[in-house]
């Protein structure tokens, strides 16, 4: 086991230095000029040329990356172009909200998700489970950004259910900042007036969010449990006179649990850095709005940030998942 | 009249007799004939008709006009030849790049494999959508680049999945025969390994062609694909959707478009890997 973990976090470190090394070059190796898109088309040659020498964009690439790499090192992610603070100060200010958003996301999603997923396993062929099956197959191919649009214009514009774009109500103010994610906040101030809005304001992206992971996760969810309930012991404890619902929670859905969990994890990964549409749509202030301004404004050291903390997560997530795998299941061993 | 001997063999009956494989199959193909026959179906997608702003869908125009007055059929019909060379050319270049690599990596063993999946690891771990952003802010954003931004993300897919075919299959009886043989490595890969891999590569390659058009629309959406006024069907829902109360087809049109085609291409790839893999016939 500590053989197995020692040799993933090698490999970890690997990937995510190779996520860095190739996310350097891309955005070093390019035609696009960073200082004249943060001076702005009035910018004089001179101050083009004092800010390049400021960042050390006139070095050869190498020595760039050689200055980036011990930065690094000393937890310095270097400076925004276009914020001007520290790369690291802002993605601890976005990160927050984006997990709050995921988290959102796969709890919509494993509450709708898994129980489709079981009950359209349980009635195989017949309309209930065909329902499921043309939702998920429809809920996989709807692009997330009109969905949210939609969801927005009903349940906002139209229905005036829900609060529309952003994280709280404008007048009211963030709870004192311990975790970052106002939901966590306000009710560990006890603000209960902060911690309603902020649920409100999360419900609609959340949903819009974890729509495709629920249609993913009902697919997976079903087919472990079709998989499952072929299987002989499921066939022995129903011949025993087992009640269908022991065998349905207590034999199938514990062996049907391990090939969900990994594409929980990986959903989670992909949700982490995959909320960039949902919340360029929301106002969402998280790491995907952060990545997409800093793309349009050709700040790449903050690109560079957000892909490095977001390749860092993914492969931790994956580690997890590998390791919960031999926790849930004996039979693995880690050689 | 009894039907053509193919149609009775048990692949294609096990095909047909699925609905939804025959749903995806025939969509499949009407889209491609629709971007093929475009110039005969629609009208120019650039024209614009100040006087007919957002018009509900008429016999003039059958899905509406935009804010600017263009006919939104017209421009979902050109818009279906941008999304599928996307997916195509996508799907193309991954298969090829990743497939190279795996089968590299395969057949070559040792400290190569070693080497070129970790390398394939780093890809896996990228965030899809923010190199994309990335490749195409810097690069300048355009069509070419978004199909390069997003093959650059799907092609260690193919170079794993290569890759354990090639493993599974290296080792069966008359590829080692053909070693015994004198084969050279290159002449085994290409003759007797690559052949038997192409059932699962072809499957996966069906479900890319959608998600690809799905990432390259969502990258259009913000703004980092085709230019306005191209009739890409990310840009569209992008460009009309401020108007989502007063002409709701004008965004709607082109996103349904967009979930037409994904689930077309998904329903293909679920058929393909019902007949072609009999064993994962239950992992629908």
């Amino acid at each position: 086991m500590l053989a197995f973990l020692l040799r993933r976090i090698g490999y970890l470190i690997f990937v995510v230095w190779g996520v860095g090394f190739a996310a350097f070059f891309i955005s070093h190796v390019v035609p696009a000029d960073p200082a004249a898109a943060a001076l702005g088309s009035n910018a004089r040659p001179a101050q083009i040329e004092a800010y390049r020498e400021k960042y050390g964009l006139d070095l050869p690439v190498y020595q760039q990356y050689l200055r980036y790499m011990v930065n690094l090192f000393q937890g310095d992610l270097g400076n925004s172009l276009r914020t001007q603070r520290p790369i690291l100060s802002d993605l601890r200010d976005f990160f927050p909200a984006t997990f709050e958003l995921t988290l959102g996301a796969m709890f919509f999603a494993a509450l709708f998700g898994v129980p489709a997923g079981v009950i359209a396993a349980l009635y195989q062929d017949r309309p209930i489970d065909l329902g499921v099956r043309s939702l998920a197959l429809v809920g996989g191919a709807t692009p997330v950004y009109w969905l949210a649009i939609l969801a927005l214009e009903l349940f906002h514009s139209r229905l005036g259910w829900l609060p529309g774009p952003g994280e709280l109500n404008p007048y009211l103010l963030e709870p004192h900042r311990v975790t970052g994610m106002l939901v966590v906040d306000a009710a560990l101030a006890g603000e209960w007036q902060v911690f309603g809005s902020a649920v409100s304001h999360l419900v609609l992206p959340a949903a819009v969010l974890g729509a495709f992971s629920t249609a993913l996760l009902a697919r997976m969810v079903r087919s472990a449990m079709l998989e499952v309930l072929s299987q002989d012991y499921v066939r022995t404890a129903r011949a025993k006179g087992l009640a269908g619902r022991v065998v349905v929670f207590k034999h199938a859905m514990r062996n049907a649990a391990l090939p969900v969990l990994t594409v929980m994890g990986s959903l989670l990964g992909s949700l982490l850095t995959g909320a960039v549409l949902t919340e360029t749509i929301f106002s969402w202030p998280g790491i995907g709005s952060y990545a997409t301004s800093s793309a349009i404004g050709l700040d790449f050291p903050a690109v560079m940030g957000v892909t490095l903390v977001a390749g860092l997560v993914y492969s931790l997530i994956n580690l997890l998942v590998d390791v919960l795998y031999g926790v849930f299941d004996p039979r693995i061993t880690y050689a | 009249m009894t039907a053509p001997a193919f149609l009775r063999s048990k692949p294609a009956r096990r095909f047909l007799r699925n609905p939804g494989t025959v749903i995806g199959t025939a969509l499949s193909l009407a889209l491609i004939l629709v971007a093929l026959l475009a110039p005969l179906l629609a009208g120019d997608p650039l024209l614009q008709h100040l006087s007919d702003r957002l018009q509900g869908p008429s016999a003039a125009h059958w899905f509406g006009t935009d804010q600017l007055g263009r006919d939104v059929w017209a421009r979902v019909v050109w818009g279906s030849r941008i999304s599928l060379r996307i997916g195509f050319v996508v799907v193309a270049v991954s298969l090829l790049a990743g497939g190279t690599v795996g089968l590299l990596a395969g057949m070559l063993g040792g400290a190569w494999d070693e080497l070129l999946m970790r390398v394939t690891d780093i890809f896996l771990a990228f965030p899809a959508l923010i190199l994309a952003m990335a490749i195409s802010a810097a690069l300048g954003p355009s069509l070419g680049n978004v199909m390069i931004a997003v093959a650059a993300v799907s092609w260690p897919n193919y170079a794993r999945l290569l890759r354990s075919q090639v493993l599974a299959v290296r080792t069966l009886d008359y590829v080692e025969a053909s070693r015994a043989l004198g084969a050279a490595r290159f002449r085994q890969a290409l003759l007797h390994v690559l052949p038997n891999t192409i059932t699962p590569l072809l499957v996966q390659a069906s479900f890319d062609i959608g998600s690809a058009i799905l990432t390259a629309a969502g990258l259009g959406f913000i703004g980092f694909g085709a230019q306005p006024p191209t009739p890409e069907w990310g840009a569209m829902v992008s460009e009309t959707r401020n108007f989502i109360n007063e002409a709701p087809w004008a965004s709607s049109a082109p996103a349904i478009a967009i979930l037409v085609t994904v689930l077309a291409f998904n329903l293909l790839g679920d058929g393909l890997r019902d007949v072609l893999d009999p064993r994962g016939r239950t992992r629908r």
